[in-house]
């Protein structure tokens, strides 16, 4: 455990979170005094100040775990935790000058991680975010077709397959070919083996036909 | 949830980029080398001034007890705000000006009265009224210049507060500068000018010094868009 973990702990045992895992500052017993740590910490910063990178590279290690735990006492969740961590990193580095070596480390840490997760926080809560309104969920109204739409398509294909199975063989030829298979004239001409004439005028009756079946069982189902 | 591989590297890089900082001095150094910079300006100021008016007026006990209200709450809202400016400092430092700032204020609204209780006292014009609101300003503008370059030199939690209380700092020494050069005794309407000028000066400090007492912005995203990196 590094000398921040353990004057952390021993100064705050109940603020690291239940959910830590085995191996880490809350599993781990303090056994550093608030004192020595404080004193250490201190030591650390003021090499930092004199330009000693390895001291400051592990203090702002050691530093991590101890801002986590402040964020979260302090009620930051999820993703912003690890934005208060970095921004608390940050500004320790911008604000190095300002430390005095001959005060605690802690206190002037806990106020960085403080007001970074504070700042967390109303970012957060001016984010827009999902809402439980069931009454706004159940007057929405919905883009997609109304409901039984698919069965009413059905049911006028059905129509349509019905009225043309009654056609005459010769109507119901020109129709499947120019209208269901969108044939040119001289196509169906060649498959059918009749004449152009004759598809036209057979493809005329075969519509008129048709409207008036589906005429009237259109009035029939709306009676 | 926890990305330690992006705190790695912020820390690496942070390490890399360390160089040797020289603390700053404790709040009160900082405040007595600002205030030293009032004092300075008000040496300089002196010799333009009507010594003998000064003399006459700093005998009547509330014009008196007025202008070292406004030194009180000068030096007393510069400590508050150097302290302020450090991590971890008590926020109630930001209360220490207010009982100078009270004396400040009520003294000098003793001179609402002047013209009932001596009526042959030299009340303001509307014209000398003007030169002192532009010379309050007019000393108000270096000296915020200088106290928020000093201020950002520490770390500001609280940027707007800070920035306030060094506006409040401010408007009190150009309050008290102005002593050597007012040309009339207190009214209501002279007061009511100089309250103008002081929450200009304080409001201006809150508003513009809050902004550039934070300079620039953090990397919020940062930890969110390494998470997303591949």
């Amino acid at each position: 455990m590094s000398l921040a973990q353990a004057a952390y702990s021993s100064r705050f045992p109940v603020l690291p979170a239940r959910s830590e895992a085995p191996g880490s500052i809350a599993s781990m017993p303090a056994r550093s005094t608030p004192s020595s740590g404080e004193a250490s910490l201190a030591t650390a910063m003021q090499a930092a100040q004199n330009g000693d990178a390895v001291a400051y590279r592990q203090l702002l290690r050691d530093c991590v775990p101890v801002i986590s735990a402040m964020a979260r006492a302090k009620g930051v969740q999820g993703p912003s935790l690890d934005d208060v961590v970095q921004d608390t990193l940050l500004t320790i580095h911008r604000a190095r000058a300002s430390y005095d070596p001959s005060r605690p480390f802690l206190p002037w840490l806990r106020a960085i991680a403080h007001r970074r997760a504070i700042d967390a926080m109303r970012y957060d809560s001016r984010r827009p975010r999902e809402v439980h309104d069931p009454i706004a969920y159940e007057t929405r109204a919905d883009d997609g077709p109304p409901p039984g739409h698919d069965l009413e398509i059905r049911a006028r294909c059905r129509a349509v397959t019905e009225a043309v199975a009654h056609l005459p063989p010769g109507q119901r030829e020109a129709i499947e070919h120019i209208a269901l298979r969108e044939l040119s004239l001289e196509e169906a001409s060649v498959l059918t083996g009749r004449t152009k004439t004759a598809l036209k005028v057979n493809f005329h009756r075969a519509l008129k036909a048709l409207r008036a079946a589906l005429s009237s069982s259109k009035e029939g189902s709306d009676v | 949830m926890s990305d330690p591989a992006s705190h790695e590297r912020l820390v690496e890089e942070l390490a890399r980029s360390l160089a040797p900082v020289r603390p700053l001095p404790g709040p009160g150094w900082r405040a007595v080398a600002w205030f030293s910079a009032v004092l300075a300006l008000a040496i300089l100021l002196l010799p333009l001034s009507d010594a003998a008016s000064l003399q006459l007026r700093l005998g009547v006990p509330d014009l008196r007890y007025a202008a070292l209200g406004a030194i009180l709450t000068s030096m007393a809202a510069a400590f508050a705000a150097f302290q302020s400016s450090v991590p971890g400092r008590s926020r109630a430092w930001a209360l220490l000006p207010i009982p100078p700032l009270v004396v400040w204020l009520g003294v000098s609204g003793l001179g609402c009265l002047r013209a009932w209780l001596a009526p042959a006292s030299n009340l303001a014009e509307t014209g000398e009224m003007r030169g002192c609101f532009v010379f309050l300003m007019g000393v108000s503008l270096p000296l915020s210049i200088l106290l928020v370059t000093m201020l950002r030199r520490a770390c500001p939690l609280n940027p707007s507060l800070t920035a306030a209380l060094g506006g409040l700092a401010v408007a009190a020494a150009a309050a008290a500068l102005l002593v050597p050069f007012h040309p009339h005794d207190a009214t209501a309407t002279d007061l009511a000018v100089h309250l103008v000028a002081v929450f200009i000066v304080v409001g201006l400090n809150g508003l513009l010094g809050g902004r550039i007492i934070e300079g620039a912005p953090r990397r919020r995203p940062a930890a969110t868009a390494s998470q997303a990196d591949p």
